[in-house]
């Protein structure tokens, strides 16, 4: 690891001018950072500890949804009655993701931050990584690519500058595209904005190495969540190698908003697929009105992998994706609380 | 059981911070924010506002940079003087001499490290040091009462919940904060999955689900389950 400054500021204004430092960065919970710091894949010259400032309220927001600071930590999140009764989609999310002890210490705006877990991107013994050295090429490509991206990767060859094949490792993520969360940063100069989580997270297009559209400097602050309409009728489903404490193959976040029987709205996030969270209009669009039958949540699922792409070792994550998408539907309008197993 | 008296500390000094932040401002969420525990922002009251090592100008990116830190282990406060890169795992092995606490992996991913920090566990091998600067510690070592065992202790000798014993403290330090944060109420992925998303029983599963960030090479499960079962059924016996 090498050396690093250590601040601690007091306030979110001093830590916006702090991170102004060349190759300085924010620290939150630190479960992913330190981790990629101990393998040299992240090289701050500075570390701001911003886990102290005033960001762990949860308050009402106009129209009935809440702000969410960007320091509550994702156990705290989770369990919280307001989430757990309106929003059990992010609560499942959470819990689905990483362990106990990580979860205690991740962030809600660390963990919109977390970076893949491309076995190319960690390792620095590869030395093709655009994620990691722009412009190095993508090992992944003609590599074992089993956890890699079927949607919306950039496929320009194994040398070219512009290739990633990485996905966004989260499960929060995913939940809070499905709700359609929008995310308030701060920036130099105090300048706000809002961020609708569909255009926080970016796909690798010919700048891989930028996971999201956050500018330099930039600060999270908190997470907007809407009023509630899914709370009685979503799923997060999670398919992966062990039961617990291993990330996703494919993940699905789905929420439907039911009235008289028929599906009104839906919102549908898929997770381990993409570069982000891919949510997909079409699909949600053609839940619209129509009955919670099997065959519309296959069509729905259908509709969400037009164009999927598989590579050699991830080409089922396709028809998966499709069935889990299928399942996280069937679960969703049965109602959150009646359980998978009931 | 020792533990009790560390995270009552915490709750109190949690509860504290609370009420002061609630009287400078009056926010409409406050109190369920408080009931959860979602808390830690009031904690920079009094500490410095910048705790920079060095001045930016002298730093090189080759130089080592130090920081101090004072925290509480296992009752007793501790000063150090560290370099900034410092996990919380290495200043107790390395400086403080607890060795119970144990380095698997280094990456967060085996738990063989876990300790509590102001009462939750937490891996502290991605813990850096200087982020615990004002908390409380507790180790595996500062679990008992003099030759006291607690209750946790006590289960995992009597089930025998261990093999080679080198997950053993990280696995104790987990079960420990795991039956607190059962009796505050906290879900599990399993409280979803079966349909238990109010005040979950402690089943196997449930016990598995929450133990999954602490990994036994041994293959001591079955009896790690079992102690943690027992453990958790003795507290709620004695609450009653």
């Amino acid at each position: 690891m090498n050396p690093f400054r250590y601040q601690r500021p007091a306030t979110s204004e001093e830590a916006v001018n702090a991170v102004a430092a060349h190759g300085a960065k924010f620290l939150g919970g630190g479960t992913n950072l330190v981790d990629l710091m101990k393998d040299n894949v992240e090289r701050p010259t500075a570390l701001i500890d911003i886990t102290r400032l005033d960001l762990t309220r949860i308050d009402d927001a106009p129209g009935g949804g809440i702000f969410v600071g960007a320091l509550v930590r994702n156990s705290d999140l989770a369990s919280l009655p307001h989430i757990v009764e309106n929003y059990p989609l992010l609560s499942q999310a959470l819990l689905s993701g990483a362990s106990p002890q990580l979860r205690n210490m991740a962030t809600l705006g660390g963990n919109l931050l977390q970076r893949t877990r491309c076995y190319y991107f960690m390792d620095t013994a590869f030395p093709a990584c655009n994620k990691r050295i722009p412009g190095s090429g993508c090992a992944a490509l003609n590599g074992v690519n089993r956890i890699h991206a079927i949607l919306g990767q950039s496929d320009k060859g194994a040398t070219s500058a512009e290739t990633c094949i990485a996905t966004n490792p989260s499960d929060m993520n995913v939940a809070l595209a499905a709700l359609g969360a929008a995310i308030h940063v701060v920036g130099p100069k105090s300048a706000k904005r809002v961020i609708p989580i569909a255009e926080f997270h970016r796909l690798p297009g010919a700048t891989p190495q930028l996971d999201t559209t956050l500018r330099p400097g930039e600060l999270i602050t908190h997470v907007e969540l809407s009023a509630p309409v899914f709370a009685k009728n979503s799923w997060y489903l999670k398919v992966r190698d062990r039961q617990s404490y291993a990330f996703a193959l494919v993940s699905v976040a789905a929420g439907l908003e039911m009235s008289g029987g028929i599906i009104k709205s839906a919102g549908l996030a898929l997770g381990g697929v993409a570069h982000k969270p891919w949510r997909s209009a079409e699909a949600e669009k053609s839940l619209a009105g129509a009955n919670p039958t099997p065959e519309a949540f296959r069509r729905a699922a259908d509709l969400a992998l037009t164009g999927a792409r598989g590579y050699e070792h991830n080409a089922f994550k396709i028809e998966m994706a499709k069935q889990a998408m299928v399942r996280a539907l069937t679960l969703a309008a049965r109602g959150t609380d009646q359980g998978a197993q009931a | 059981m020792s533990t009790d008296l560390v995270q009552t500390e915490t709750e109190a000094k949690v509860q504290k911070r609370s009420s002061e932040e609630s009287a400078e401002r009056g926010f409409s969420r406050r109190t369920f924010v408080k009931s959860a525990g979602v808390l830690g922002a009031g904690v920079a009251t009094g500490l410095p506002h910048l705790v920079a090592a060095e001045t930016a100008a002298a730093v090189s990116a080759t130089t080592p940079q130090t920081f101090r830190a004072t925290f509480v282990v296992n009752g007793k406060s501790q000063q150090l003087t560290l370099d900034t890169r410092t996990t919380l795992l290495d200043a107790l092995r390395e400086y403080l001499d607890l060795t119970g606490s144990k380095k698997g992996c280094d990456h967060g991913q085996c738990g063989a490290c876990t300790v509590l920090v102001d009462g939750r566990r937490v891996n502290s091998c991605l813990t850096l040091a200087a982020t615990v600067d004002g908390s409380q510690v507790t180790t595996i070592e500062g679990l008992a009462h003099g030759e006291d065992l607690s209750p946790v202790q006590s289960a995992f000798l009597e089930h025998d919940g261990f093999q080679c014993g080198y997950c053993t403290p990280g696995q104790i330090c987990s079960a420990t904060a795991l039956l607190h944060e059962a009796k505050k109420g906290q879900l599990s992925q399993v409280s979803w999955e079966t349909g238990k998303s109010s005040a979950p029983a402690l089943t196997d599963d449930e016990i598995r689900e929450r133990m999954s960030g602490n990994i036994c090479r041994c293959g001591a499960y079955p009896n790690i389950v079992a102690a943690v079962r027992q453990a958790a059924t003795r507290a709620a016996g004695a609450s009653l």
